[in-house]
């Protein structure tokens, strides 16, 4: 049998190059429809993101039919349930920026250190040792670290403060700083390992210690997927639910200050879908609106993450 | 033929200062022996070249000089490697692995300048030492950049990120950055084999000058490369060192068959 011109060299010996031709539709037809398994997967987790996305417009804008814009993004009163009903975001948007600015205060340093010790200090054995304990810590159920807040920090941290309320953003906060050092702490050593051992080599090469090759070569060199690691966190933070309805208290309370009980745009967010205000109301609707903020705030964050994350690979 | 080779054998060769010598070294990354036995004199301001195929052990005799080797785990040296006039034995326990870096610098064969400036790059050496007199870092910046001659490329841009060179620059960056500090003698760690022929010409020009000032031991895959810049080599294969001698005899007339196969080109 002849080759044909489509580039076959001949080597290729006659009974197997008719297996091969008559083969041919079927294992097109095959990849066909793998092809078209994938597709439908990726599919479906796109679509669920822009239906929750068009759901949150779709029910905010009948939200907004009955509520200005500027008093929802300004006003400094939310008190939905109460008889003059007022609509104004301010408290919710200040206490979760307070509790994941403290969460963001644990889980920033505390990751970042606990980061570099695995990646540059621990013995290779003592880090696989510690990592999944890192893991397990990443495990437990956000209700267990609510009432962990609740029942145990706000306690002992009431014996230092006096007079600490027993729902405060500070216990909260910490907490929930504490859930998400894991996360951090994993993303950011990630970007560690991915320096290259030559870079390492070089600068041990000149005399450098460990600390110094860390601080000087090591952090410059992942200092984008580290930075990612922190927004990341605090896309996490801000996203947090049940560890701040527990412990903070859910009343909305435009205060800057962490031992104040407060309310967040989550824990709002839960309150009212578990039954307080009645389907189809306008004080039901406005869940959606403060939705679609927390939506809007999470997407920037993780944006920005994704974003630096990429650019950990165009360095090298 | 086979002559025993005893510790005089090689250092005999070299009439001229040594600035470092190998004695029955060994070195086992665990229980694997990857260096026999190896006398390998370095004479001062000289170029040795370390030949030899793949595996055979020539880089791990390179790093044992700067003490690479204790970054890893399961590491082992064995023996002696002497660092004249002091006469200290590098590789013994007691001896500071940073000193011995300070010393002893390296050039690898990938450029890897750190994610830093220019200015950063050459003065890391410096810096790791606690320098922190701006006027003295820039003058030793501009000494280490015009001695890797590079100095006129990037003066004006010294404070730029030094991924933006080119290969070749970059690797002359990394010989500036190696040479800042004053070492006794750099290592070359295959300093060509990622660079275009006019890239490693540069290179090449660039070791010639420096081993005025500078012992230079280097580690070629590139024979031609050994017997162009080398004033001594040393043949290795399978952890041992087979042969060495002054370059223009062990080029010409070499005394082992195995040398003699490699160097032309029948295995390797």
């Amino acid at each position: 049998m002849t080759t044909t011109d489509t580039g076959g060299s001949g080597s290729l010996s006659s009974p197997y190059l008719d297996r091969i031709r008559t083969m041919r539709h079927v294992r097109n037809g095959k990849e066909r429809i793998i092809e078209a398994i994938l597709f439908v997967a990726a599919f479906c987790a796109v679509a669920v993101t822009v239906a929750i996305v068009a759901i949150l417009l779709y029910e905010a804008s009948t939200f907004f039919e009955h509520v200005s814009l500027v008093e929802f993004l300004t006003g400094t009163e939310w008190t939905p349930l109460f008889e003059r009903a007022r609509y104004g975001m301010l408290p919710l948007l200040v206490g979760t920026v307070v509790t994941s600015a403290i969460a963001f205060l644990v889980a920033g340093p505390l990751g970042f250190l606990i980061a570099m010790y695995l990646s540059e200090f621990a013995p290779p054995k003592l880090a696989e040792v510690l990592k999944p304990f890192l893991e397990l810590l990443a495990g437990v159920p956000t209700i267990v670290y609510g009432y962990f807040a609740l029942l145990f920090v706000t306690p002992l941290l009431q014996k230092l403060i006096p007079g600490l309320p027993g729902f405060n953003m500070l216990s909260a906060g910490l907490v929930m700083g504490l859930m998400i050092v894991p996360y951090v702490a994993s993303i950011a050593e990630d970007a560690m390992r991915a320096v290259p051992m030559a870079l390492r080599e070089g600068s041990y090469a000149m005399g450098a210690t460990r600390f110094q090759t860390a601080m000087w070569v090591v952090l410059p060199a992942s200092f984008s997927g580290v930075m990612a690691a922190f927004v990341l966190g605090i896309s996490r933070a801000v996203g947090e639910t049940m560890i701040v309805a527990i412990a903070a208290g859910q009343q909305p309370n435009f205060t800057f200050d962490p031992r104040e009980p407060a309310a967040t745009i989550t824990a709002y967010i839960v309150q009212v879908a578990m039954g307080d205000l009645p389907h189809g109301s306008i004080g039901y609707q406005s869940i959606f609106a403060v939705g679609l903020v927390l939506v809007v705030i999470t997407l920037f964050f993780n944006l920005i993450g994704q974003m630096l994350r990429r650019r950990i690979r165009e360095v090298y | 033929m086979n002559q025993p080779k005893t510790l005089d054998d090689n250092a005999a060769m070299v009439t001229e200062t040594l600035k470092a010598e190998t004695r029955k070294f060994n070195f086992f990354y665990g229980d694997n022996q990857a260096l026999k036995n190896v006398d390998l004199p370095v004479a001062e301001r000289r170029v040795t070249a370390l030949i030899g195929p793949s595996g055979c052990g020539k880089s791990t005799l390179l790093r044992s000089f700067n003490r690479m080797h204790d970054l890893y785990p399961g590491n082992r040296y064995e023996g002696e490697i002497r660092l004249y006039p002091d006469d200290v034995n590098l590789v013994s326990p007691e001896v500071d692995p940073i000193e011995i870096r300070m010393r002893i610098s390296m050039v690898f064969q990938k450029p890897n300048p750190f994610p830093k400036t220019i200015f950063e790059n050459v003065a890391y050496g410096l810096m790791v030492r606690g320098e922190k007199r701006r006027s003295v870092l820039e003058e030793k910046v501009e000494e280490a950049l015009r001695g890797a001659a590079l100095w006129e490329e990037v003066k004006d841009r010294l404070d730029d990120l030094a991924f933006n060179l080119s290969g070749g620059q970059q690797q002359r960056l990394c010989i500036a950055r190696a040479l800042a500090s004053d070492p006794e003698i750099i290592l070359f760690d295959e300093p060509t084999s990622a660079l275009d022929p006019i890239a490693t010409a540069s290179i090449e020009e660039l070791i010639a000058e420096i081993k005025e000032k500078v012992t230079i031991l280097i580690v070629t895959h590139n024979m031609q490369q050994a017997a162009r810049i080398s004033d001594y080599t040393a043949f290795m294969y399978l952890g041992e060192l087979v042969e060495f001698g002054r370059t223009d005899e062990l080029f010409v007339r070499p005394r082992k068959k195995q040398t003699e196969d490699y160097i032309t080109g029948r295995f390797g």
